[in-house]
C-alpha cells in the first residue's frame, strides 16, 4: 500500500507495530526511572530538597522541588506519564508482536520440503562426499546416521535415480522471542489486577491476643479479613551469644467460623498464606503495657519437674523442697558491668532475665538473675533447676499482610518467560538435507544445511555425522 | 593453610597474570603469553580452592549451613564476580584460542581487587540475618554474578571494538570510548587517593559513602577540589589525544573486529537470559517470599530494570539497520555501567532498602 492511500488505523497500527518505537521506549523508561532512583520516593519533601540542594546547590533547590513534584516526580512509578509510557510499551509489544506473527507461524509449522536437485539454493553450510556404496544400500546408513544427530528424516526419490533425505528440528524455538513477548503482558496483567484488587497491609499482634481484621498501609484502615489470627507465641534466634538476630518466628493459629483451621510457625522466608492473604514475618516488638506471664521448668533436686507460669510478685515451690521463689525483677536486656551492677540495655528482649528470691519457710536462703539465653544460671545452689523458658504475652509480632490475586499471574508470566527466553536464546531451528545420486564407484553425497543461531555449532555437528558415515562405509 | 592466605596467593597471581597478558599485548612474546595463561590458570585453582574452603570455615564456625555458599556480603560477592569472570575468559581462551582479551579482561578482576583493597571493606564472615537465608536468594545472587562477568566480557570486547575501528579522534564513537575509559582511570585515581588519605578510618566500622572523594572532589579544600576537576579533565583529555597508541597496541594484534562484535553479541545473548532469570524473577520472588512485595520499586531493583532494559535495547537495536557495529558495542558499554551502577553505585551514591552488600 503506498504511503498516502494508508488509513488513519493503519498509521496507528503501523506506529505500534515498529521496533524504532519499543527502542525509543526502552531508552525513555530507562532514562526517566533514574530520576525516581535519585529522587527518593513518597518522601516528606524535606528530605528530597536536602538531595536536591546537595545536588543543585541551595538557591535552585525550592524551585526544582516544585517543577519535579508538580510533574509528579516524587511518586513517579505512579504518575500518569509513567503509567502512559508502560501502557505504550504494552501496545507496541502487543501490536508488533502480532504483525510478525503470521510469518513466524509460516516459518514454524510449514513441512520442510526436497530440493530442487539439479538447482540446489546457496546454503551456508554445505558439503560433498562421495561413498563407495550404491545409494540404495547407503540409505539405511544415512537414515541412521541422520537419526542419532537427532532428525528424523523424510524420504523422496528423485527422477534421475538416487534419493533425497531431509529433516528439520527446533522449528518452535522461532516461537521462542514471541513466548517472550507473551510473558511480558503475562506479567503487567497480574501487576494491573494485582494493583486493583490487592490489598497490603499489616498487624501487629501482641503473645496470646487474636485479631479478624488487618490495616491498611496507605490509610491504617481496618480490613475484614473474614477469618480470625491469633499469635501463640513470639520468639527471636541469636547467633551463639551474640545479639546477631538468626531467625525470628512466630506460632500462628488460624479460626474460621470460630473453628481451627490451620496453625503454622511462620519464619522471614516462610509465611503463612490462608483465604488468600499471606502474612510475613515483618517486624517485632516489645508492648509497653508489661504484665506477662514468666513460664518455668522448675526441677527438684530428686529430678521430678513441674512447669510452672506466674506473674510478677508471684512465687512457686520447687517440687520436693520446702524452698519457694518469688519473682522480683524483670530485665528484657540484662547486662553486667565490669565492677558487678547490673542494667538493662535495651527495651528489646535480647537477654530476657528475671530476678528470683528464695526462702525457706519464710527465711531467705538465695537470690539472683535468671537469664534465658545462659543455662549456667539455671542452677541452684543445692542442685536444683529453674530454667527460664518464655516471659510470656509481652511482645508481638509484627505481620506484613497481603492479598494478590495477580500474584499467581506474575509467576506463570515468569515461567513462559524462562520458557520463552531458553527457546529464544538456547535452541536454534536447524534444517539439513542430503541429496544422494550415483557416481561412477559409488554415490555422491551432498549435504546442505542452515541453522538460524549457532550455526558453527551445527556444522562442527555434521562434520562428526560425514566422518563417521565415511568411516563406516 | 585457610581459605584468605590461598586467596591472598590467588590475588598476586592475578596481579602478575594482568601485568603478563599486557606484557604480552605490546611485545606479542609466546612465552610470555603461555607464562601469562598458567599464572591465571594456577590462580584460578587457587581461588577456587579458597572459595570452597570459606564456606567451610563459614559452616565449621556454626554462622552459617552448608546451603549456604560464601557469596553473601560485597566482599565475598565481588569475588565471586572475579572468579566466574575468569572463568568465563579461560572459556573464550581456549574456545577461540586467542589470549589477547586477557589484556582486558585481567584488568577488570585487578580493578574489582584494587576495590575491595581501596575501600577496607570488611573480610569477615559474618553470620546471615534472617532475610538472607533464602534459597531464591541464593539462586539471585549467583545468576546474577555470572551474568554480571558475562557483561563484563561483553564489554571488554565492545572497548575493544571501539579501539580498533575508530579513526578520526572528532568521531562520536573515538570520543565516547577515550572518555569513557578516561573517566575511568580518574575514578580509579580519585578512589586511590581516599585510600591512601583515609583508609585507617575505612577500615573501621565506618561507612565508606562518607569518605568517597572526600580526598579530591568533595575536599573541604575548595582548592583541592578545584584542582581535581582540573586534573580529571587533563587526564581525559591526554586519554582522547593519545587513544592512538592503544589503537596501534590493539589492531596489531590479530583479533578480527568481526570477532569482536560476535563475542560482544554472544556474551551478552547468554548474560541476558541468566539476568532475567537470575536478576529479575529470582530476586523478585525472594522480594515476594521475604517482604510479601515482588516489585516495590527500590533503587536497587530500579537500577536492574533500567540495565535490563539497556540490553534489551542491545538486543533489539541489532534488529533495525545501522545498529550493529560500534553503536552496539556503545550500548554495551552503557549497559556494564549500569551494572556496576546496580551493584555499587545504588549502594554507594543512593540509599536503598537493600542492607544486603552495604559496606559495613
Ligand atoms: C523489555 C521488554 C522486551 C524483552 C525482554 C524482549 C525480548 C526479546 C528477545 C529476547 C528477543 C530475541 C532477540 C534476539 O534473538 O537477539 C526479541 C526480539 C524481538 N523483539 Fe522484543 N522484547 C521486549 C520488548 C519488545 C517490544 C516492545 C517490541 C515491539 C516492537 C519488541 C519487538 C521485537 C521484535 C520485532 C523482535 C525480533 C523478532 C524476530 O526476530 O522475528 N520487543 N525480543
Amino acid at each position: 500500500m503506498a504511503e498516502r492511500d494508508k488509513t488513519f488505523v493503519d498509521r496507528i497500527w503501523d506506529f505500534f507495530a515498529s521496533v524504532k518505537l519499543a527502542v525509543v521506549l526502552f531508552s525513555l523508561i530507562a532514562l526517566t526511572s533514574i530520576v525516581g532512583t535519585v529522587i527518593e520516593q513518597n518522601a516528606p519533601p524535606e528530605k528530597n530538597i536536602i538531595v536536591l540542594k546537595r545536588l543543585l546547590g541551595e538557591r535552585l533547590a525550592p524551585e526544582a522541588y516544585r517543577v519535579l513534584d508538580s510533574l509528579g516526580f516524587m511518586d513517579m512509578y505512579h504518575s500518569w506519564w509513567f503509567v502512559t509510557l508502560l501502557v505504550l510499551f504494552a501496545m507496541n509489544l502487543i501490536v508488533c508482536s502480532l504483525e510478525r506473527l503470521p510469518r513466524i507461524w509460516r516459518l514454524t509449522t510449514e513441512p520442510i520440503k526436497p530440493l530442487n536437485p539439479d538447482k540446489p539454493p546457496s546454503f551456508p553450510i554445505r558439503k560433498e562426499i562421495t561413498l563407495k556404496a550404491d545409494p540404495e544400500t547407503l540409505r539405511e546408513a544415512l537414515i541412521s546416521a541422520l537419526k542419532k544427530t537427532g532428525f528424523r528424516p523424510m524420504n523422496s526419490p528423485m527422477q534421475k535415480g538416487g534419493f533425497q533425505l531431509y529433516a528439520q528440528k527446533g522449528n518452535w524455538s522461532r516461537l521462542g522471542v514471541y513466548i517472550t513477548h507473551l510473558s511480558i503482558i503475562i506479567i503487567m496483567v497480574g501487576a494491573v489486577i494485582g494493583i486493583f484488587f490487592g490489598f497490603n497491609g499489616f498487624l501487629n499482634l501482641p503473645e496470646g491476643r487474636s485479631s479478624d481484621v488487618a490495616y491498611s498501609r496507605k490509610d491504617s484502615r481496618p480490613h475484614q479479613l473474614g477469618f480470625t489470627i491469633r499469635c501463640d507465641d513470639f520468639d527471636v534466634e541469636f547467633y551463639g551469644m551474640s545479639d546477631m538476630p538468626k531467625d525470628y518466628r512466630s506460632w500462628l493459629t488460624v479460626f474460621k467460623d470460630g473453628k481451627e483451621v490451620m496453625r503454622k510457625m511462620i519464619e522471614v522466608n516462610e509465611p503463612l498464606r490462608y483465604g488468600g492473604y499471606t502474612f510475613y514475618q515483618a517486624s517485632y516488638g516489645m508492648l509497653s503495657t508489661g504484665g506477662g506471664y514468666f513460664i518455668f521448668r522448675v526441677r527438684g533436686p530428686d529430678g521430678k519437674t513441674e512447669t510452672v507460669t506466674k506473674i510478677m510478685g508471684e512465687s512457686f515451690v520447687i517440687p520436693g523442697t520446702k524452698i519457694k521463689g518469688t519473682i522480683k525483677k524483670f530485665s528484657p536486656a540484662l547486662a553486667v558491668t565490669q565492677d558487678g551492677r547490673t542494667y538493662t540495655y535495651t527495651e528489646m528482649m535480647n537477654n530476657p532475665a528475671v530476678y528470683i528470691e528464695f526462702t525457706e519457710k519464710g527465711k531467705p536462703k538465695y537470690s539472683g538473675w535468671i537469664l534465658k539465653r545462659y543455662p549456667k544460671t539455671w542452677r541452684l545452689p543445692d542442685g536444683s533447676m529453674v530454667q527460664f523458658i518464655d516471659y510470656w504475652g509481652v511482645q508481638y509480632t509484627g505481620l506484613q499482610v497481603r492479598k494478590d490475586p495477580g500474584v499467581w499471574i506474575v509467576y506463570l508470566g515468569c515461567i513462559v518467560m524462562g520458557i520463552g527466553l531458553y527457546m529464544a536464546f538456547f535452541m536454534s531451528h536447524r534444517k539439513i538435507w542430503l541429496i544422494v545420486s550415483e557416481a561412477k564407484d559409488g554415490s555422491l553425497v551432498r549435504v546442505f544445511a542452515t541453522a538460524n543461531k549457532n550455526r558453527p555449532a551445527f556444522e562442527r555437528k555434521i562434520e562428526t555425522m560425514v566422518s563417521n558415515l565415511t568411516e563406516e562405509v | 593453610m585457610d581459605s584468605s592466605t590461598l586467596f591472598g596467593i590467588a590475588t598476586i597471581g592475578y596481579i602478575l597474570a594482568m601485568v603478563s597478558y599486557i606484557v604480552y599485548l605490546a611485545f606479542r612474546n609466546r612465552t610470555v603469553g603461555i607464562i601469562a595463561t598458567t599464572v591465571t590458570v594456577v590462580s584460578f585453582i587457587a581461588h577456587t580452592g579458597a572459595f570452597f574452603m570459606r564456606w567451610y570455615e563459614g559452616y565449621v564456625m556454626g554462622l552459617r549451613s552448608l546451603w549456604h555458599p560464601p557469596i553473601s556480603n560485597l566482599y565475598e560477592s565481588i569475588i565471586f564476580f572475579i572468579w566466574c569472570l575468569i572463568l568465563g575468559y579461560l572459556i573464550i581462551e581456549i574456545k577461540y584460542k586467542n589470549r589477547s582479551f586477557g589484556a582486558f579482561v585481567t584488568p577488570i578482576a585487578g580493578l574489582a581487587l584494587a576495590f575491595i583493597e581501596m575501600t577496607g571493606m570488611s573480610k569477615e564472615i559474618e553470620p546471615l540475618v534472617p532475610a538472607l537465608q533464602s534459597n531464591w536468594l541464593l539462586a539471585h545472587v549467583t545468576m546474577s554474578f555470572i551474568s554480571y562477568s558475562l557483561f563484563g566480557l561483553s564489554f571488554a570486547t565492545a572497548i575493544m571494538y571501539l579501539i580498533e575501528k575508530t579513526e578520526k579522534k572528532t568521531e562520536p564513537a573515538y570520543i565516547f570510548w577515550s572518555v569513557s575509559l578516561g573517566v575511568l582511570i580518574v575514578l580509579l585515581i580519585a578512589m586511590s587517593l581516599d585510600y591512601l588519605e583515609f583508609h585507617v578510618a575505612a577500615t573501621s566500622s565506618e561507612n565508606i559513602k562518607n569518605y568517597l572523594f572526600r580526598a579530591t572532589f568533595k575536599s573541604p579544600n575548595p582548592t583541592v577540589a578545584l584542582l581535581s576537576w582540573i586534573a580529571s579533565f587533563a587526564i581525559i583529555a591526554t586519554v582522547w589525544a593519545t587513544g592512538g597508541y592503544l589503537k596501534k597496541i590493539v589492531s596489531a594484534f590479530n583479533v578480527t573486529p568481526e570477532l569482536l562484535d560476535e563475542l560482544t553479541y554472544k556474551t551478552v545473548a547468554i548474560g541476558f537470559p541468566i539476568f532475567t532469570l537470575g536478576g529479575l524473577i529470582f530476586g523478585a520472588i525472594w522480594a515476594d517470599q521475604a517482604w510479601g512485595v515482588y516489585w516495590s520499586w527500590d533503587p536497587k531493583e530500579t537500577w536492574s530494570l533500567i540495565t535490563w532494559f539497556v540490553y534489551a535495547f542491545f538486543l533489539h537495536a541489532r534488529l533495525m539497520r545501522g545498529w550493529r557495529g560500534k553503536r552496539a558495542a556503545i550500548v554495551s558499554v552503557i549497559g556494564f555501567v549500569a551494572v556496576v551502577f546496580t551493584y555499587l553505585g545504588v549502594n554507594l551514591l543512593l540509599s536503598g532498602l537493600h542492607s544486603y552488600g552495604s559496606l559495613s
